[in-house]
């Protein structure tokens, strides 16, 4: 490295700082009150476009559609990071920054503190005019019998514990011949302070911890059908970095029913599955699982995330053998239900494979002008469908989007006029499907469930940390930090007392504190607490 | 008449009753500060008149107030101000019950009621406050608030009742949301002591806002104590911000099987707490204190608002519900 000068900015003549000096340095920056807070500001600042622009983790279909939408703008916001913001180099720099701060800040306090709770207070200040004062009064009494009722007033209490959350007391004999007593509390606003900040930590930790070991999947389940927990099972499945496949526990989950209720509008009322829940060597077990309610599986959660309509369809081909049979998923596109769906029939004995682009509506009506569906329930439900020949492309080895057709390698079914032909079906019709294909019958329509099942071993430690912050924190900005002076000193044959106190200027109770000490001393009843007025 | 019309007409009521007091608290707040001048006035007279006596003096000045009813004026703008701020405070708790019978749920699950009792919560937090102390000069802005919010939801905001979606069904929506609104009120009127605190320091300092248009800001207390009152609200509120944000993950772990996943309305309420926090940093840190951290409380506040508004409305998210 190039010896450059670097000259320490606060003594001009001081020796060069040296490598170890700079990081000295750097740290006391790095750790100052002032750059906590900047990094505040930025950490408030750089999370605000993560809830503007389209964020992958969180909607990868939106944020594909922006950079389509955006051919110059969304490449670079994708390139720094704009498009992931809470997992981009300059976030975590930040929030990594802020708690090195942290830490750097709250390791030294809290051995700053620990030394403080065992050091004695300091002494009364010599004059107490700077402060906030009361008195002087007369007390009938000597200065140790008035200093020592103001002390019982205080209530201060004995061990380490008192000394936290009580006031600490000491009496001086000064030589000017008065007695001074000085009174202090304000350490468990300290160690609350403490312990909001350490628990912040310790919720980061919680979040790694959880990070390194969570997993996620999900699956859809019609009704009547199981499902076995194992990575293959699912549609989708990612898990944390430490996360070992054979933690799964292999249980089963039989969807025996999904209800669905829906107001006479069509709002959704209620969603609730109805399952059979079997752990490796127990019995079967019914449970429920409904939205805010999830399944406790295991180490695992299960949660219904979503519902729809997965009709039973059933294609014979040209030949008249069954080619495909069973239900295919629809998602669900409005309110309504209405909902599509993709059937591939690969396995046709003679011809091209064929395949299907179906819109089911669940309460079919059809107007002069369009077809739709005027309620989620299945009052009258129809299938339209059109119908391609083809190869469907399965061959090539590359996994398929189960909702899509690729239609590159296929037409569409044509009548005389070069018409697409849409073929309708109600539930449990069958239609011939033109130039002699075969046919397609509408068997069933069952519903399904869309499950995730997902396990976070950090959850209870996370909470454990969560509450301890907030604990910490109430303690810290709640709890008082006050001082009370009292100096009792015999003029012409009388003990005269005179008090002080001091306290931040939002703690409007010290003045009380200060009166019923000063109060006991001079042997009178305190007197009630003026109310405070804010205004001249 | 049904439990709808009730509900209605009491919000109206009280939106009615918040604007007169509004303009009561204005008038107060000009006639105090008036009679400070007078005050002032009155004893520098006897100097300038050469040796009269105070009590001629204030007899010999029409534009001040007798000597036996200082402030008279300002009493009655202020018994007028707080008994239509408790009357409409009233009818505010009766049309939130109302909604709240009438829709079977807790009135606060989309932006009307949300609006409604956010409201409802600012007058209380304010109404609760002026228990213990003075606070009237606060009760223009308080009450200023309500009424705009007030009027808004009933004109703009306005939904028929309606059941709750399933992602709603939980007794969450209590804990999370109630404190989440309480909070907002909270906010609301620690705002308006951050907002005029930076007034009256500008004032104060020959800064802005030193015009005679303005005067009534002699009314208000000194920006110190202003910074003690909004430090102590915001202390309470941030606490309880941080108290929903929890209750939040653990709803959202509970009905979503994740606990954060940065959707708008998570990013805003994180932007929030980060901006308090920032605020509480900022009362203690050299050159920050004072108007700057007052700033950062606006900013809180703003994030807030900007957080029951916008994100609401144009932000897609799992929290889309909120906006309908
Ligand atoms: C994750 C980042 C941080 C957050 C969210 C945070 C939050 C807070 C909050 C809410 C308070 C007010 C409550 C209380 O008095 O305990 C506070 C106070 C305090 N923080 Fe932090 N803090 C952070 C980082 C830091 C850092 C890096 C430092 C050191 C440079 C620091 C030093 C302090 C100090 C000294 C106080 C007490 C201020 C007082 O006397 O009122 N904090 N912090």
């Amino acid at each position: 490295m190039a010896r450059v000068k670097l000259d320490n900015y606060v003594v001009p003549d001081a020796p060069r700082l040296g490598a170890r000096g700079w990081l000295r340095w750097i740290w006391r920056q790095v750790t100052s009150m002032r750059v906590a807070l900047i990094l505040l500001l930025l950490l408030a600042l750089a999370s605000i476009p993560g809830s503007v622009l389209p964020q992958w983790p969180q909607d990868a279909a939106a944020t594909r559609a922006f950079l389509a939408e955006y051919p110059f703008w969304g490449p670079v916001l994708d390139a720094t990071g704009f498009l992931d913001v809470f997992g981009s180099a300059w976030f975590t720099a930040i929030y990594v920054l802020l708690f090195a701060s942290l830490i750097g800040c709250i390791a030294p306090r809290a051995v700053h503190h620990w030394r403080e709770l065992r050091r004695p207070i300091a002494a009364t200040p010599r004059t107490l005019a700077r402060y906030d004062g009361a008195g002087p009064e007369t007390a009938s009494s000597t200065p140790d019998e008035a200093l020592a009722a103001a002390r019982a007033a205080l209530r201060p209490r004995a061990g380490r514990l008192g000394a936290l959350t009580g006031y600490r007391v000491r009496v001086d004999r000064r030589e000017d011949g008065s007695l001074a007593l000085a009174a202090e509390t304000g350490h468990v606003r300290e160690l609350g302070n403490l312990v909001f900040h350490a628990s912040l930590v310790l919720v980061l930790v919680a979040v790694a911890y959880g990070t390194l070991f969570t997993y996620r999947g999900q699956a859809i389940v019609v009704e009547g059908r199981s499902f076995t927990n194992a990575v293959v099972a699912y549609d989708t499945f990612s898990s944390g970095a430490l996360f070992d496949p054979s933690d799964l526990d292999p249980f089963t989950l039989r969807l025996d029913s999904l209800d669905a209720s829906f107001s006479d509008t069509g709002r959704p009322l209620h969603f609730q599955a109805n399952v059979t829940f079997t752990e490796p060597g127990e019995d079967p077990v019914e449970e429920t699982i409904a939205v805010n309610h999830p399944l406790e599986a295991g180490d695992a959660k299960v949660y219904l995330q979503g519902n729809g309509y997965a009709p039973v369809i059933t294609v014979h081909d040209a030949a008249g053998e069954v080619a495909f049979s069973g239900p295919v998923v629809f998602l669900a596109q409005d309110a309504a239900y209405t909902s599509t769906g993709v059937v591939k029939v690969p396995d046709v004995s003679t011809g091209e494979q064929l395949g299907f682009k179906a819109t089911l509506y669940p309460s079919f009506v059809e107007g002069p002008f369009a077809v739709g569906s005027v309620h989620p329930d299945p009052a009258n439900p129809v299938i339209e469908m059109l119908v391609y020949t083809g190869d469907l492309g399965l061959d090539a080895g590359v996994p398929q989007n189960v909702y899509t057709l690729d239609e590159s390698q296929l037409s569409p079914v044509q009548d005389a006029d070069g018409q697409p032909v849409t073929l309708r079906l109600a539930l449990g019709e069958t239609v011939e499907l033109p130039d002699g294909l075969g046919s397609v019958t509408f068997e069933e329509l069952p519903r399904y469930g869309a499950f995730d099942l997902r396990a976070d071993p950090s959850l209870p430690f996370l909470l454990v940390a969560a509450l301890l912050t907030l604990a910490g924190l109430a303690t810290s900005l709640f709890a008082s930090r006050r001082k009370v002076w009292l100096i009792a000193r015999v003029e012409d044959g009388t003990t005269v007392v005179t008090g002080a106190a001091y306290a931040p200027a939002h703690d409007a109770g010290v003045g009380a504190v200060l009166e019923r000490a000063m109060a006991a001393a001079a042997g009178r009843d305190p007197a009630p607490a003026a109310g405070e007025t804010e205004q001249a | 008449m049904n439990t709808t019309d009730l509900s209605v007409m009491a919000l109206g009521g009280a939106t009615v009753l918040y604007a007169i007091a509004m303009v009561a608290y204005a008038i107060r707040l000009a006639r105090v500060a008036d009679d400070k001048v007078a005050a002032k006035a009155a004893v520098r007279e006897p100097v300038a008149a050469g040796g009269v006596s105070p009590a001629e003096a204030v007899g010999s000045a029409p534009a001040v107030p007798a000597a036996s009813s200082p402030g008279a004026k300002a009493r009655k703008a202020a018994g007028i101000a707080r008994s239509t701020t408790l009357v409409g405070a009233l009818l505010h708790a009766v049309g939130l019950t109302a909604r709240g019978i009438d829709a079977g749920h807790v009135p606060w699950s989309n932006m009307y009621e949300y609006t409604i009792s956010g409201s409802f919560f600012a007058v209380l937090a304010f109404l609760i406050i002026q228990r213990k102390r003075d606070v009237a000069y606060l009760g223009a802005g308080v009450t200023g608030i309500a009424t705009v919010s007030l009027g808004l939801a009933l004109t703009v905001l306005y939904k028929d009742v309606d059941t709750l979606p399933p992602a709603l069904q939980s007794y969450w929506l209590v804990i999370h949301v109630s404190i989440a609104t309480i909070v907002t009120g909270i906010f609301a009127v620690s705002f308006i002591a951050s907002a005029l605190q930076l007034m009256r320091d500008s004032r104060d300092t020959g800064r802005r806002w030193t015009g005679d248009r303005v005067r009534w800001l002699d009314a208000v207390p000194s920006a110190a104590n202003l910074e003690a009152l909004s430090f102590r609200l915001n202390a309470v509120g941030f606490v309880l911000w941080t108290f929903t944000v929890m209750a939040g993950a653990i709803w959202a772990e509970h009905a979503w099987g994740r606990y954060w996943g940065w959707d708008p309305k998570e990013v805003w309420s994180f932007v929030i707490w980060v901006l308090y926090a920032a605020y509480l940093h900022a009362r203690t840190t050299q050159g920050w204190a004072g108007r700057r951290s007052a700033w950062l409380a606006i900013a809180g506040f703003t994030a807030l608002i900007m957080n029951f508004t916008v994100v609401n409305l144009f932000f897609q998210g799992l929290h889309t519900y909120a906006g309908s």
